[in-house]
């Protein structure tokens, strides 16, 4: 006897101008299942998704739902048939309350007054607490995960699909989170999980798909099958692991202490008494969920926040008071996250882009007036160096991919031969050969006596590449950790907060009961 | 359905077409309003665009008003044309207009009747700085208190009016005008005069000024960091910030430049075209220049065409009044239209139109 | 002094009518996240079509709802091309004051110097014969009361509706809302339109009662002085209720003291509108925190859909 899928895919193709986003993409999720939809960043998970949820139509093939054709022309549609979406990039909305927000994703939500009594029950059956009337905009990437999960529970969803959930939370959240997720597969609701994370995939889910280039190139059981065999399968090749000669660290160059800065927007996070030592030829990994003070600690190194003199040094010389360009001057060079309107300017040329960080060092204009032949030279040795695929320097910042224009973006950087770099997600959205690449350049840098922070999200690039660890928490910087020998529990602590440490334990202990 | 689909990168071809585009299309709807007027649509706009500068009875008049009527429109247009590249809205250009024609004309009838050839060049200056410091007031107000410049530049235009009235019928009034409001007629003072250079041309020393304005900003906007920095903090305040662009420069910047300008306009037209400050002196020169800087795409060179082209709306428009008996609302019906297609045209720069069928699924 | 303050408060609302029926509509625009800098070109559309469409079937009525539509037919084409065709907001917002000063002043060659019919009071037998509280608040016509329902009525939807809410929504984060299966556009685009009727409605009081004739640029300044009190409201109802009660109350003053000659130069009594309202809004922005919570965050953004 064959049980009906609850969903099945059959074929669905999407194009998009210059790239098949998914081609002939087919399987299919049982009820109470917990699927994965596995691939490397641009292998068309997220299109697919979009398809199921009713955003994106497909250009052909046909979906299935509980035996009935299914076609969702609008999310409200995909709702009602019982699919419920917790997206990557949060839908949510900074200034409305939790219950606002949660009202917003239902199709007949109640009075306020008793859905926020429903937020609190539901809330607490699966051991996600959430106050109903505070602002969205005051919680953490955590919480805010809480509110669009509740959200779809309070629809008693048939498939929930979530978008890469452990991006934003630290360890024991992700504990936290699975359990939920098992106690709902447990009570009928089938979860398409989408990640790229192996170790997430084979604790949790019961079958695997896993796509590369919008095909699916293999399924798997996950429980069965190696790491090692389901990242080949991923990625289609095996890559390089980055790696340095030796780290020998040298002097202390640049130094942060007791820097505070208030946040430049309503909803940022206040920096608290941050201190770092960095030495030469140094790595340091800065690790933290989402929202924790990341933006506004590299502002404040590359000196676009205001910061108190004295509490930035670089060789004993005060540099805490300087703007980005005379910081740069002096060797300074950060490559923020953003790579879209803060990095680079996405409708100006790579040209004109080279110059947004490389006037000063590279001596660009004489008197003000611009240098534009030594310009498009720089950005074309960027481009040579870093490999950044793009017809030439004159092709807008937009046109780039999201991999070939973080090259650009920290290879403009590193040619500059900083004496101390910040990056902050360096790899975010990029495809794992560039990912790749880019560590490399870092590990090189470092190699040649660059102190490097690398502010990031995920945990394992940092492990891969710092030599030491700290954790961003709310604005506050815990103290440095040699980075081999770290458990992925002391990291955990770290990134929750030392001050909620027991806390944590104790939740996951009673979720758990 | 028509779906946009987001260019790579914006279309050159487009963004040089789309104002010609713009100017067609306004052709069109103009000459359906004519129609709906009872005017000959075809006549009314070989009237505005073709007359003044080829139909012999009218070109020996008309021409020299091109120059005339462009002058203030192009400088004005320059000046806020620097402020919309960096998203600053300096839409008071009129009230900074009307300040820098009631300085320069009160600098200059301070000394009436010395006469010295330092009076003009002195009343210039003086022109410029009143647009300037009036433009200060949303630029100070902005960079203190994160006041909206775009209100506060457009409420001073109307405190602006109100002051040169007060001007006309006040301090500036002719005391041998026999009481009625308005100044001295500047352009009949030797020293104060802003005569036509060359005699038929309307070459005047503001035609002369615009000339120079369009060429400094075009190498300022491709040579040099300054307008670099104008364009990236427009187009990306936060790569701006990060690129080390001070936006409370920028601001003092952008609008001290277009008020100077727009100030410098108003003492051209008040020492020469217009003669002198009277109750009604302004006819929304920095209204219509808000429309010639989108026009000519704030680029240079495409405020100086658009600025010719406005200048012809102006003289056919009086045409037009002339021999078809528009009225000259119609016009500035007109002016406003063109802004609008030129705006809606504007998204075939950035996006292409797509024709979509609906989803198979 | 010759000021009677029972007729300057009744005079104080007269005044104040254009301004807060053109202001409560652009805040229900600027909370859906648009910024339409056309108020003053919809009110003196709306001043325009309403005068002649009240001149001419001898109906006040008639004239305000056809200013109400003249608005709201005026604010679709910046409610096109903002939306469908993805222009810069506050570019579209000027064409349209700019155009709106023309086209009206087209419409409205043949009317000047004439007398619209008039408005009648709601003269509560009883009510409006009370001493100072009569005149004050029963004496007037019905748009007075119309409008502050308006107040009420957008009030009641933003705070308690799911319309209001999902208003609000797509002025937070248009992306969110999308995302979420609203159509931000339509939503968009019909709060554009409610924006355009009653600046409409305000410009028809402004010539059907408040002056009560045709003149070319009537409304001076008026729109412009609508957007600073949305701003000054920080988007909320009753505020923006307040703001233009106070505006009113300068302007009729302002004009009393004018009449009774007091010695203060005339043009600096004109000016006193405009400096004050420029006043308010530095002493509101000058509040960080506050102006940045209250204001829409997709403000003046503009949205289109990928995929």
């Amino acid at each position: 006897m064959t049980e009906t899928p609850l969903l099945k895919i059959d074929g669905l193709t999407k194009a998009y101008p210059g790239v098949v986003a998914n081609d002939n993409v087919s399987f299919q999720i049982m009820p109470g299942e917990v699927h994965s939809l596995l691939g490397e960043n641009g292998a068309g998970k997220s299109t697919l998704v979009k398809m199921i949820y009713g955003l994106v139509r497909p250009d052909s093939g046909s979906m299935s739902f509980m035996g009935e054709a299914y076609a969702p022309p609008e999310p409200r549609a995909a709702r009602a048939a019982g699919v419920a979406m917790v997206f990557q990039h949060f839908s949510l909305f900074e200034a409305l309350n939790v219950a606002e927000n949660v009202a917003l994703g239902m199709e007949n939500p109640p009075k306020q007054s008793a859905l926020a009594a429903r937020i609190r029950d539901v809330s607490e059956a699966y051991g996600l607490p959430l106050d109903p009337d505070r602002l969205v905009g005051d919680l953490s990437a955590g919480e805010r995960q809480r509110v669009e999960i509740i959200r779809c529970l309070l629809q008693d969803p048939k498939l929930l699909i979530m978008d890469e959930p452990t991006s934003v939370l630290t360890p024991q959240e992700v504990e936290i989170l699975f359990h939920t997720l098992r106690k709902l597969s447990a009570e009928g609701t089938a979860i398409l999980y989408i990640s790229h994370k192996l170790e997430e995939i084979r604790s949790l889910c019961d079958e695997a798909t896993i796509l590369r280039l919008g095909k699916v190139v293999g399924e798997c059981t996950p429980r069965d099958t190696s790491a090692a065999e389901m990242a080949e399968l991923m990625v289609g090749k095996s890559l390089a692991i980055p790696a340095r000669a030796n780290a020998d660290l040298g002097e202390v160059i640049f130094k942060v202490s007791g820097l505070s800065v208030e946040p430049a927007t309503p909803f940022g996070t206040p920096l608290r008494h941050v201190g770092i030592e960095l030495h030469a030829g140094e790595v340091l990994g800065i690790g933290g969920v989402a929202g924790n003070g990341q933006d506004e600690l590299l502002a404040a190194l590359s000196g676009e926040a205001m910061t108190a003199p004295g509490s930035v040094t670089l060789n004993h010389e005060n540099v805490g008071h300087l703007g980005p360009n005379e910081r740069r001057a002096l060797g300074i060079l950060c490559a923020p996250e953003e790579r879209l309107g803060h990095a680079a300017a996405p409708d100006m040329s790579l040209t004109e882009n080279a110059l947004l960080t490389a006037r000063v060092r590279k001596g660009l204009d004489k008197g003000g007036f611009i240098d534009w032949a030594a310009t498009r030279a720089f950005a074309e040795g960027v481009i040579e160096t870093f490999d950044v695929r793009t017809p030439g320097p004159e092709n807008a910042a937009r046109s780039l991919s999201g991999g070939n224009l973080q090259k650009f973006v920290v290879g403009r950087e590193v040619m500059q031969n900083p004496t101390v770099l910040v990056v902050n997600q360096p790899t975010w959205g990029v495809d794992a050969s560039a990912a790749a690449d880019i560590r490399q350049s870092i590990l090189d840098l470092a190699q040649k006596g660059a102190g490097i922070i690398v502010i990031s999200q995920d945990l394992d690039e940092l492990l891969e590449i710092s030599d030491n660890f700290a954790a961003l928490n709310e604005g506050r910087l815990s103290n440095v950790r040699v980075t081999s020998g770290l458990t992925m529990e002391t990291i955990g602590l770290m990134l929750g907060g030392a001050h909620d440490m027991h806390d944590l334990k104790e939740e996951a202990l009673h979720a758990g009961a | 359905m028509l779906v946009l689909e987001k260019r790579p990168q914006p279309s050159r071809a487009w963004i040089a077409a789309t104002p010609v585009l713009a100017v067609v299309l306004t052709m069109i709807a103009g000459g359906l309003m004519f129609a709906a007027l009872g005017k000959n649509p075809v006549e009314a706009i070989r009237i505005i665009f073709w007359d003044p500068l080829f139909n012999a009875q009218f070109a020996s008049y008309a021409r020299p008003q091109l120059l005339v009527k462009a002058a203030p429109l192009i400088l004005i247009a320059i000046g806020l044309s620097l402020g919309f590249r960096a998203g600053i809205w300096n839409i008071g250009a009129e009230g900074q207009y009307i300040m820098g024609a009631i300085a320069g004309a009160s600098f200059g009838l301070a000394f009436y009747p010395t006469d010295s050839v330092l009076i003009y060049p002195g009343m210039v200056i003086a022109g410029g700085f009143g647009g300037w410091l009036w433009a200060m007031i949303p630029a100070i107000l902005k960079t203190r208190f994160r006041t909206n410049e775009i209100l506060v530049s457009l409420l001073l235009v109307y405190v602006a009016e109100k002051f040169l009235a007060s001007a006309a019928v006040g301090f500036l009034r002719n005391p041998e005008g026999r009481g009625f409001p308005g100044s001295r007629n500047l352009s009949q003072i030797e020293s104060m005069n802003n005569p036509e250079l060359i005699a038929g041309s309307g070459m005047h020393w503001g035609v002369v000024t615009a000339f120079i304005v369009v060429i400094m900003a075009y190498v300022m906007l491709n040579k040099h960091m300054m307008g670099y920095q104008i364009k990236l903090a427009g187009q990306a305040p936060r790569a701006a910030r990060f690129a080390g662009v001070n936006p409370t420069r920028l601001i003092v910047l952008c609008l001290g430049i277009s008020g100077a300008l727009a100030g410098l306009a108003g003492i051209f037209e008040v020492t020469g075209p217009a003669g002198q400050i009277s109750i009604d002196f302004n006819v929304g020169y920095g209204f219509t220049a808000i429309i010639v800087a989108f026009l000519g795409r704030l680029h240079p060179v495409g405020i100086l065409l658009a600025g010719l082209l406005m200048a012809l709306t102006y003289i056919g428009g009086e045409l037009a009044q002339l021999m078809l008996t528009i009225p000259a609302s119609a016009i500035q019906a007109f002016q406003g239209m063109l802004l609008f297609f030129l705006l809606a045209v504007d998204v075939l720069s950035n996006y292409r139109i797509k024709l979509k069928r609906e989803g198979i699924a | 002094m010759g000021i009677d303050p029972v007729t300057l408060i009744a005079a104080l609302i007269v005044a104040s009518t254009p301004i807060l029926l053109a202001a409560i509509g652009e805040l229900v625009v600027e909370k859906a996240g648009v910024l339409n800098l056309g108020v003053e070109g919809m009110m003196i559309v709306g001043a325009i079509s309403g005068f002649a469409i009240a001149v001419n079937t001898g109906s006040a009525t008639l004239g305000f709802i056809a200013a109400a539509a003249g608005g709201a037919l005026l604010s679709l084409i910046f409610a096109f091309i903002t939306q469908y065709l993805l222009a810069n907001h506050v570019a579209t917002g000027l064409a349209l004051t700019l155009f709106g000063l023309g086209l009206s002043a087209l419409l409205g060659e043949s009317y000047s110097g004439i007398s619209p019919p008039p408005t009648p009071s709601l003269n509560i037998p009883g009510l409006s014969d009370i001493p100072v509280l009569g005149p004050i608040l029963f004496a007037h016509d019905a748009i007075v009361y119309l409008s502050i329902a308006i107040v009420a009525g957008v009030w009641a939807m933003l705070k308690y509706s799911r319309m209001g809410l999902i208003i609000r929504a797509v002025g937070e984060s248009h992306d969110a809302a999308h995302a979420l299966g609203y159509k931000v556009i339509r939503i968009r685009v019909l709060a554009i339109m409610f924006g355009g009727a009653c600046a409409g409605l305000g410009g028809a009081y402004l010539s059907l009662v408040r002056v009560p004739q045709w003149t070319e640029g009537m409304t001076a300044g008026a729109g412009w002085i609508a957007l600073a009190i949305v701003v000054f409201a920080s988007w909320k109802p009753w505020r923006a209720l307040l703001g233009a009660y106070l505006f009113g109350g300068i302007t009729a003053l302002q004009l009393r003291l004018q009449a009774a000659g007091i010695d203060i130069p005339v043009e600096i009594l004109a000016m006193s509108p405009y400096l004050i309202t420029i006043l308010v809004l530095v002493i509101m922005s000058s509040d960080k925190n506050r102006a940045a919570l209250n204001a829409p965050a997709a403000l003046g953004k503009v949205f289109h859909a990928t995929g």
